[in-house]
């Protein structure tokens, strides 16, 4: 065993963060970590990496009791974080990166040249064929990754703790960096993965610790791993259905779309309608435009060209408030900086858009109207909060996407725009967005929803449209859409095209 | 009122303490004297509030002080022109400045520190190349337009509530009335906290933005007005300097993070009455030097700042643990 860690007890002021939680680590073992948000997976991780000290606990590397109480104990011992929000200078070089803090120097002066030379080494060990002089703020969000791992490699991490990685990562991204843990694994080098999307788990995962309100919850090895398992472990209850998708009778159309053309693919045109009632997903890379076309419907960066016709009349978006008041709502792919207004009340949140519709004499603010508002945004939404005043900051990620779910149903859209909209929140949560999704449907709402997990587009839509550098590659519904034939319309491979209708 | 307690907090201490050891501070003169000063960096603090609220920050409120204050003078007795017409000319003028700053800063993306800061520089040149660097002054006429300023109402035993705090008041108000009660003071928070949020929820940013930027030249200008009727005359190089400083001392310290989303009118007032006593304590007390002014402001600013710093921390923390 390589590493082992017992009895890790840590509280916070009012919380029990973690209580006698046991985990090991066998030697080039890919160790996945599982959890809901608030279970306790942070924490553990800091722990282990010396961000933060555990209050009882002992740590053994080979047998041998350690301390781990600093950054610098974890490091000494060869125990390395990868943050979720990647910790790059992108204004400095990779190599500048790989030896921030402990930069190699000749006569006291920086020695570039031969940190380059050591960088180079370490970034053939990940796979990135980039020059090691290259700024970081240039490269792509996946390669960035990859530096940072081989930051970690530089300071001889036999530990690495990746936490959510691939949660900005392309698929394509993601299996490169696949292949890069394979790699890793295979010269002995152990990770402990922590990850919201179980369908990778079970692609990488040697064995899968589970755990639930601070308490290890058990643990599933190989065979064992698959999503009704793991999805039953975190939640503690059985979710025999986890997409409750029904047959949608679809209305007339809502929305219709001709030759949209966004500024990241100018020479490409979309169309696609919209029935009421209608749930459609949009599957592909990131970069293929996708995110850019719900920008560009909501008024956000106005389209290039192309017509939207929302009820049969055409309607022209140049900015949100015309998207708005043409019966429109996105919630955006950002929860933090696009979606939630972090330092305002969960109230002034759910009033924001509709502030001017509840307005008094077209000016002032009507707090009856949007206390009211509130209040049945956290009775509908299920949202978990001591009251209305509540700052968003200091909700959950899954309360804090319903709160901006929240804002724009008071508006009573007639297209509901979805940028991933459960990225970054827990199982529980999501299966309420699921449900939430479905019953808006149900009501005769037309969804369209941007998605980079396959599993989530295949369970909720009706329709799958695939975006591949910018325009749409494919159209799949029913049977059709499988993970395989997503995946090859989403890469731009032809060899399935044949089978489906552009 | 949370907010504001403990900015009314330090002014109580510190008017006690002016009270106690300054000779002659509760005398009516000085009393008037106070309010007025305080009345005029109040209208400027709220001007600059705004911006400050939607995250901004306006440098060139002195100058604009400056320009107003000599070209008001400039326009009545070099020009000749009628007070009616210089006043709206004037009014005219600050408003433009303020749409340019905010057009500059939207539409072109330019940071407000630098765009106000040239701002700073180009008004007050402007200022001294119009009036050759003379001083601009009323010489003696215009005393039923000046009366606005210097009259007071008497209260009683000689003291006498100036006019100028009358305005003030009314624009406290009516700033007051808008950040807190009309749909538009809401935007400006929001956008203070999260422009992008507020613009994906359909907040025409842009427009609040330049908004903001109006109304902190237009109180600079009122501001500008008010400070040359009172004086009766100005110098083009000094006139008004340092005023946009001690317009965002007040503001900071009457509760305005210059991180925007945050600020209470009531605040800035008070905040700007910290100022002028504080002033007036190392003027009256004759133990504290006069020249180190300077440096009892920005050492009584920065431990309000500190102070106020972490009273928030501690607020976080128990919010967080209510809500975990």
């Amino acid at each position: 065993m390589l590493l082992e860690v017992r009895e890790v007890t840590k509280s916070f002021p009012g919380v029990l963060a973690l209580r006698g939680v046991d985990l090991t680590l066998g030697r080039g073992e890919v160790l996945a970590v599982l959890g809901e948000n608030g279970a306790g997976k942070s924490t553990l991780m800091k722990i282990l990496a010396g961000v933060q000290a555990a209050d009882e606990g002992t740590f053994f590397l080979e047998g041998k009791t350690v301390r781990i109480d600093s950054v610098r104990a974890a490091m000494a011992v060869g125990i390395a974080l990868i943050h979720q929000e990647l910790n790059l200078a992108e204004n400095l070089e990779i190599a500048a990166n790989i030896f921030l803090g402990r930069e190699l120097r000749r006569f006291g002066l920086l020695d570039d040249e031969t940190m380059r030379e050591e960088a180079a080494k370490y970034l053939a060990m990940v796979g990135l064929e980039v020059d090691a002089a290259m700024e970081v703020g240039m490269l792509p969000i996946g390669k960035q990754q990859l530096v940072e791992i081989a930051k970690a490699l530089s300071v001889d991490a036999q530990v690495l703790i990746m936490d959510e990685p691939t949660s900005s990562l392309s698929q394509t991204e993601a299996e490169q960096l696949f292949v890069v843990i394979k790699d890793l694994v295979s010269r002995g080098v152990s990770i402990i993965y922590i990850s919201h999307r179980l369908s990778e788990i079970g692609q990488i995962a040697d064995r899968v610790m589970v755990l639930r309100d601070g308490e290890n919850a058990g643990e599933l090895m190989g065979a064992e791993i698959n999503h009704q398992a793991m999805v039953q472990l975190m939640v503690g209850r059985d979710l025999d259905r986890f997409y409750q998708r029904s047959q949608h009778a679809l209305g007339e159309v809502r929305m219709e779309v001709h030759g949209l053309r966004t500024a990241a693919y100018p020479d490409h045109e979309t169309s696609f309608q919209l029935a009421a009632g209608e749930v459609v997903g949009v599957a592909g890379l990131v970069g293929a435009g996708r995110s850019e076309i719900l920008e560009a419907l909501f008024g956000v960066v106005p389209a290039l060209g192309g017509e939207v016709w929302i009820n049969g009349q055409l309607v022209r978006i140049s900015s949100p408030q015309e998207a708005i008041a043409a019966g429109l709502a996105l919630v955006p792919e950002d929860r933090k900086t696009q979606g939630a207004i972090l330092d305002m009340s969960i109230l002034e949140n759910i009033s924001l858009a509709s502030l001017r519709r509840d307005a008094r004499g077209g000016a002032f603010l009507n707090l009856e109207a949007e206390n009211e508002l509130a209040q049945e945004g956290i009775k509908n939404l299920s949202i978990s909060t001591p009251g209305v005043e509540q700052y968003v900051r200091y909700l959950s990620g899954g309360n804090q996407q319903k709160v901006v779910l929240a804002k724009w149903l008071v508006m009573k859209p007639q297209v509901l725009l979805l940028d991933e909209p459960t990225r970054g929140i827990d199982v529980g949560a999501k299966e309420e967005i699921y449900g939430l999704i479905e019953a808006l449907a149900q009501q005769g709402m037309a969804i369209l929803f941007v998605s980079s997990e396959l599993e989530e587009v295949m369970g909720l839509s009706d329709r799958v449209l695939v975006m591949h550098e910018g325009a749409f590659s494919g159209e799949l519904g029913g049977d059709e859409c499988t993970e395989e034939r997503i995946m090859s319309l989403a890469t731009g491979d032809a060899t399935i095209l044949e089978t489906t209708k552009a | 009122m949370k907010k504001i307690l403990g900015i009314l907090l330090t002014l109580v201490v510190l008017f006690g303490l002016t009270a106690a050891l300054g000779d002659g501070f509760l005398g009516a003169y000085n009393q008037e004297k106070l309010l007025e000063r305080t009345a005029l960096f109040g209208i400027l603090g709220i001007g600059v509030a705004f911006v400050i609220i939607t995250g901004g920050i306006d440098l060139s409120i002195g100058s604009v002080v400056c320009l107003v204050g000599c070209g008001l003078p400039w326009l009545l007795v070099k020009q000749e022109w009628s007070p009616a017409f210089a006043l709206a000319v004037v009014v005219l003028v600050s408003a433009s400045i303020g749409l340019i700053h905010g057009l500059l800063i939207t539409k072109l993306k330019l940071q407000p520190f630098v765009v106000t800061l040239c701002g700073l520089l180009v008004y007050r040149g402007i200022t001294r190349g119009f009036t050759e660097d003379q001083s601009q002054g009323f010489e003696g006429g215009f005393g039923s337009l000046r009366q606005v300023v210097t009259e007071k109402i008497p209260v009683m035993g000689g003291f006498g509530i100036p006019w100028t705090w009358v305005i003030l008041v009314l624009v406290a108000v009516v700033a007051g009335i808008f950040l807190n009660k009309t749909i538009y003071g809401r935007y400006l928070r929001a956008l203070g906290s999260n422009e992008e949020a507020a613009r994906f929820s359909g907040i025409n940013t842009d427009r609040m933005v330049i908004l903001s930027y109006v109304v902190c030249s237009l109180l600079a200008g009122l501001g500008g007005v008010l400070f040359v009727m009172d004086v009766g005359s100005a110098q083009p190089s000094d006139f008004g300097n340092f005023y946009e400083l001690y317009a965002i001392a007040a503001a900071v310290l009457g509760g305005c993070s210059l991180r925007g989303g945050q600020g209470t009118v009531v605040g800035v007032v008070i905040g700007a009455a910290v100022m002028q006593v504080l002033k007036n304590m190392i003027n009256l007390v004759t133990w504290i030097p006069t020249h180190i002014e300077f440096a009892v402001v920005g050492a009584v600013i920065l431990v309000a700042v500190v102070a106020d710093e972490l009273v928030k921390r501690t607020v976080a923390t128990r919010r967080a643990r209510k809500s975990s």
